[in-house]
């Protein structure tokens, strides 16, 4: 049972780190580029949420004012960042968020400084007994929560004709472009829903960890989750998290008395360097393939 | 007159007004002793070090201000940010080690145990005295193979009996503690891993289970380890962490079920910080503090009325008042401005070199009369340093969170020292022969 129960937890720690690394997804599938920022835009979102209900504000009133901001950190990023940039190489975009990255951290202090908030969601995080299982009731919730994003994002992708260009965008640039397809609009909404994404995992770890500064290193643990379920595919996101939350849970159980360390850092990377090795695209990934 | 010409004449005014600018600056600071403050108010730990910073400078300001210096002495601060990486700090170290603007550094207060223990060797080139306040290498105590080291105040060995000591009161005694298990949490890091000697020796000499579990840095997450708490049924709970790690492990802790009221925290995992956004989950936590909180010490009172009354206080956000990094910063600032007259006393009121700052922190002795007088009864431990012992008297109390403030639940406690001292002075006399350090000579002054 205890076996079943460190699995358990670590499946539901994995979902989490799932939502982060949906938000990576999202702007890769639509741009090529890993956005280095998403960590910076997870502190940026859950730290104006706090601020707001600090203020005074309930949550369905600063939830939605938090997502607006979002929206218009996305145009921003996209007039001042992204359009200088069109055309260039995805290394070049890379760095660009590099440095937005930064730029996200440093607004984020310098408005709302450097404390620790607590963020209290009104959701229980006491264990529940199911059949043997310890199952904290804020974990359950994250999951649904992380669920049902999958779902609205999968439906978006395929059924919506925005979800459409923006494959198209992804597919070929210049392509997307010469049949009408407006680039500025597409980055534009799918930074904005990426801010999303980020505000509702920045809203589940703030709530677990207090809304702080090292909300922005979450992405961290998302990197192994995007190697291992591919840089293009959400539902690889949320394999990859479960694979990384189960075997970093698993490994330091039992694999970390045995070296008299932690290994869960290190060990999520081994994963991922094997998978790396073994399928470079990742479970999911859409294999590249290029004309030399 | 042709662009060359004009080019040339603005740059030569440029470069004579300079000159003159820093031939004039160089003055400012002449008969000041500078204080370089190596802070992080930005990066994952500000919020434990923007407290501090403004604790120190507040108790500095009221000595310039209001007691005319040290001895007539200003001080004179020079901040420099770090984000608390090492890299930046050592920046910061090469740019004030010799001083600044006429004005000599005679001790380093140091704020980071990363910069502290990468400097090791740097300070004993550059015959720089480091103060580490609570932390650093306790080897270091041993000031005859580290003259230029000083882990004033408290070290985590100490801590480990302290820790111990108390559990056995709670238990019945030191006869009850065989067959207990006590779970050591730690930041898997050189200060995390720093207690597992200490309770290994304290475990073999009591008899209980020393259960060691590391966290990885920055420990967002911590569902195994403490289910691992749980399935091996430890008693009691030492909890060693930093920065986020505390929060999240006293929230995790609720989450399988394990009582606040028996996890202790280390020193660096019992501030304000560390308990508020772990909610209602941190009610009843306990942890060793050498800074306690509160408002109610007299050298409070004098610096909310002279200093942050009078609108020269560094914190922005006033509730920080009093809290335990504010009080830290407050206890560094008073061992310095201390060691800087006991200097006086030796060298003259005048700024002090680093060899004489190294003289008056081995002849510091701040004795609980000297405490009274100060106003800082309860908030500062009496502290006598020497040559040979770079520490003075470590002491803590045990304090308990009620949800909104810390209470003390002991008064200052010593722990059993005697218990280490030959381990440790064991280990610096090794650390002296792996780098062939000559026997020093003043640690006998």
């Amino acid at each position: 049972m205890f076996f079943l129960n460190v699995l358990t937890s670590g499946l539901l720690s994995g979902l989490m780190y799932a939502l982060v690394a949906i938000g990576f997804v999202l702007i890769y599938k639509a741009s090529g580029v890993f956005n280095f920022a998403q960590g910076s835009m997870v502190l940026f979102a859950a730290l104006t949420f706090v601020v707001l209900n600090e203020h005074g504000l309930p949550f369905w009133a600063a939830f939605p004012i938090t997502v607006l901001v979002m929206i218009v950190g996305a145009v921003l990023i996209e007039r001042l960042v992204l359009r200088p940039l069109v055309n260039r190489s995805p290394n070049t975009l890379f760095m660009a968020t590099l440095g937005l990255s930064f730029v996200i951290e440093g607004l984020a202090q310098a408005l709302f400084g450097s404390d620790v908030h607590q963020l209290d969601l009104g959701i229980d995080d006491m264990p529940l007994d199911l059949w043997g299982l310890q199952i904290s009731t804020f974990d359950i919730f994250a999951s649904a929560v992380a669920v049902v994003l999958v779902a609205v994002l999968a439906v978006l992708f395929s059924k919506t004709r925005m979800g459409i260009s923006l494959r198209a965008v992804a597919d070929d640039t210049l392509a997307a472009q010469s049949i009408g397809i407006r680039l500025p609009r597409i980055w534009q909404i799918v930074w904005s829903v990426s801010g999303l994404v980020a505000l509702v995992a920045g809203l589940l770890w703030g709530a677990r960890q207090g809304v702080q500064f090292s909300l922005s290193l979450v992405v961290l643990k998302a990197m192994p989750v995007l190697i291992i379920g591919g840089f293009s595919s959400i539902p690889g996101a949320i394999v990859g998290g479960l694979l990384v939350g189960a075997t970093e849970n698993l490994a330091d159980i039992y694999i970390g008395p045995l070296v008299q360390g932690s290994v869960s850092t290190w060990f999520a990377y081994i994963l991922a360097v094997a998978f790396l090795l073994i399928r470079p695209s990742g479970l999911f990934g859409e294999t590249t393939i290029a004309r030399v | 007159m042709t662009l060359h010409k004009t080019l040339a004449l603005f740059g030569a005014l440029l470069l004579g007004s300079t000159s003159l600018s820093a031939a004039a600056h160089a003055a400012d600071h002449d008969g000041q002793q500078l204080y370089p403050l190596l802070s992080y108010r930005t990066g994952p730990y500000a919020p434990s070090g923007i407290p501090q910073w403004a604790g120190i400078r507040d108790y500095l300001t009221y000595v310039n201000d209001v007691q005319g210096g040290v001895d007539g002495v200003k001080v004179f601060v020079q901040e420099c940010e770090t984000a608390y990486t090492v890299e930046r700090a050592f920046e910061c170290y090469e740019r004030y080690k010799n001083g600044y603007d006429g004005a000599p550094v005679a001790i380093l207060m140091g704020t980071s145990s990363g910069f502290d223990a990468a400097a090791s060797e740097k300070v004993r080139a550059d015959k720089i005295p480091l103060v580490t306040n609570a932390g650093g290498r306790e080897d270091a105590v041993d000031g005859s193979v580290f003259p230029y080291q000083f882990p004033l105040l408290f070290d985590y060995w100490t801590e480990a009996s302290i820790v111990v000591d108390y559990v056995a009161k709670q238990v019945g005694g030191y006869d009850k503690l065989k067959g207990l298990k006590i779970a050591t949490l730690y930041h898997d890091s050189g200060y995390g891993r720093d207690t597992i000697e200490p309770l290994a020796t304290l475990s073999k000499k009591y008899g209980f289970e020393d259960i060691e579990i590391p966290v990885p840095h920055p420990g967002e997450q911590q569902q195994a380890q403490w289910q691992q708490i749980k399935q091996q049924a430890a008693d009691w709970v030492f909890f060693r962490a930093w920065g986020v790690m505390a929060p999240v492990g006293i929230k995790t802790a609720a989450r399988v079920g394990f009582p606040a009221d028996h996890i202790i925290g280390d020193i660096w995992t019992g501030s304000e910080e560390d308990v508020r956004p772990a909610g209602t989950a941190a009610k009843g936590y306990l942890a060793v503090s050498v800074f306690p909180s509160g408002t109610d010490f007299k050298v409070s009172q004098t610096l909310k009325k002279d200093v942050i009354d009078a609108g020269k206080g560094d914190l922005k956000d006033q509730s920080k008042f009093g809290s335990v990094y504010y009080n830290a910063g407050l206890v560094t600032a008073i061992i310095y401005i201390e060691a800087l007259r006991t200097g006086h006393k030796q060298f003259g009121d005048r700024p002090l070199t680093a060899a004489e700052g190294q003289w008056a922190l081995e002849h510091l002795d701040i004795t609980p009369q000297r405490i009274e007088e100060l106003g800082a009864t309860g908030l500062l431990s009496p502290l006598k340093v020497t040559a040979s012992d770079h520490e003075g008297s470590p002491a803590a109390k045990i304090v308990q969170w009620d949800g909104k403030e810390w209470h003390a639940k002991t008064d200052w406690l010593n722990g059993d020292r005697a218990l280490f001292h030959d381990a440790i002075f064991a280990k610096a006399a090794a650390y002296a022969k792996e780098k062939s350090l000559p026997a020093r000579e003043a640690a006998t002054n």
